[in-house]
């Protein structure tokens, strides 16, 4: 078994409410060195063995079907480790 | 008209619109399962209000791959009428019927209120009721309201006449204070390109009664039915819940 690891996040310029939401939290906890915080999701999926390149491509496309939405989100596959 | 409502493992709202359908209008009305391909040759379709599949990835996203779904874009690809509303909006954005994306309120807030609609274009089969510019006062209530789609794509919605609702404040003019969740351009409903599709965040079918606090979503459903009714006689509306489900 392999595992692949995927990270969603939102685009740049998408306005991240959570995200600012625990930035003025973390303002409030005194930590005023914060400047900003994006927040994002990651899949830790268990794969079937198979060539890097071959998994890679799996992952890709679920992450376009479902995973993530591609209005609003990018992504970045990982496998291995 | 024949009309199916369609429920979803977490459809919380698929009741509010067929005892509307059913019971104040008067119209038929079937439930629709998640899991089935059939729409029983309906109509119209309606994705309800709720969460389902506990709004799980997205709101929207995993119901988008529901068997019903499978037929469901079909219909609408080939011209049937779909009326998504609140978590059915959400479903149909995922599904690419419509264009954009929610995100969640701009206030992190589920917003549970009372708004002011502005029925933007009466050229749809879902509006041709209205007057130009009538306000709706209907309620809504959802997380991930927040309409977002890119330049673009906003102005082609705009150019086109697409935008069917937006937000606004008592003068019937949209502004920050008045749009509840950060949505572009104060959008509350927009509908697709061949004018069969509508999404919209807030809940019509929970504004068709004054004991509900407002009637102002019937004409939405009149509109599909052709009809002006102002609801059925609650005499005999209460003849035909009895009739029929005792």
């Amino acid at each position: 078994m392999v595992k692949g690891t995927v990270k969603v996040r939102l685009k740049d310029g998408v306005l991240d409410p959570q995200g600012v939401t625990i930035q003025r939290a973390l303002q409030q906890m005194g930590y005023d060195w914060v400047r900003g915080v994006r927040t994002g999701r990651t899949f830790e999926i268990e794969m079937e063995a198979g060539s890097d390149d071959a998994l890679r491509q799996r992952l890709k496309e679920i992450s376009d079907r479902l995973l993530a939405n591609p209005v609003i989100e990018t992504y970045q596959v990982e496998v291995g480790q | 008209m024949r009309f199916g409502v369609v429920t979803f493992p977490g459809s919380n709202c698929d009741y509010d619109a067929y005892a509307g359908l059913r019971w104040v209008l008067g119209a038929p009305v079937e439930f629709l399962w998640h899991a089935d391909s059939d729409l029983k040759d309906v109509e119209c379709v309606i994705l309800p209000g709720g969460f389902s599949f506990g709004d799980y990835l997205r709101a929207g996203a995993i119901a988008r791959f529901s068997p019903v779904m499978k037929s469901v874009i079909k219909f609408a690809e080939s011209g049937g009428l779909v009326w998504g509303i609140c978590n059915g909006f959400q479903i149909l954005l995922e599904a690419g019927l419509l264009p954009g994306a929610m995100l969640r309120n701009d206030t992190q807030r589920f917003a549970c209120q009372w708004v002011r609609l502005r029925v933007e274009t009466t050229r749809t089969p879902f509006t041709r009721g209205c007057r130009p510019g009538q306000i709706l006062r209907v309620p809504i209530a959802h997380a991930e309201g927040n309409y977002y789609a890119d330049e673009e794509t906003l102005m082609e919605l705009e150019s086109s006449g697409r935008i069917v609702f937006r937000y606004v404040n008592a003068r019937g003019v949209p502004d920050e204070a008045s749009n509840p969740n950060g949505s572009r351009r104060s959008i509350a409903g927009i509908i697709s390109r061949e004018g069969n599709v509508l999404g919209m965040m807030p809940h019509p079918e929970r504004a068709v009664e004054a004991i509900l606090g407002s009637e102002d979503g019937l004409v939405l459903f009149n509109s599909l039915l052709g009809t002006t009714a102002t609801g059925i006689d609650p005499v005999i509306r209460r003849r035909m819940v009895t009739d029929r489900e005792v």
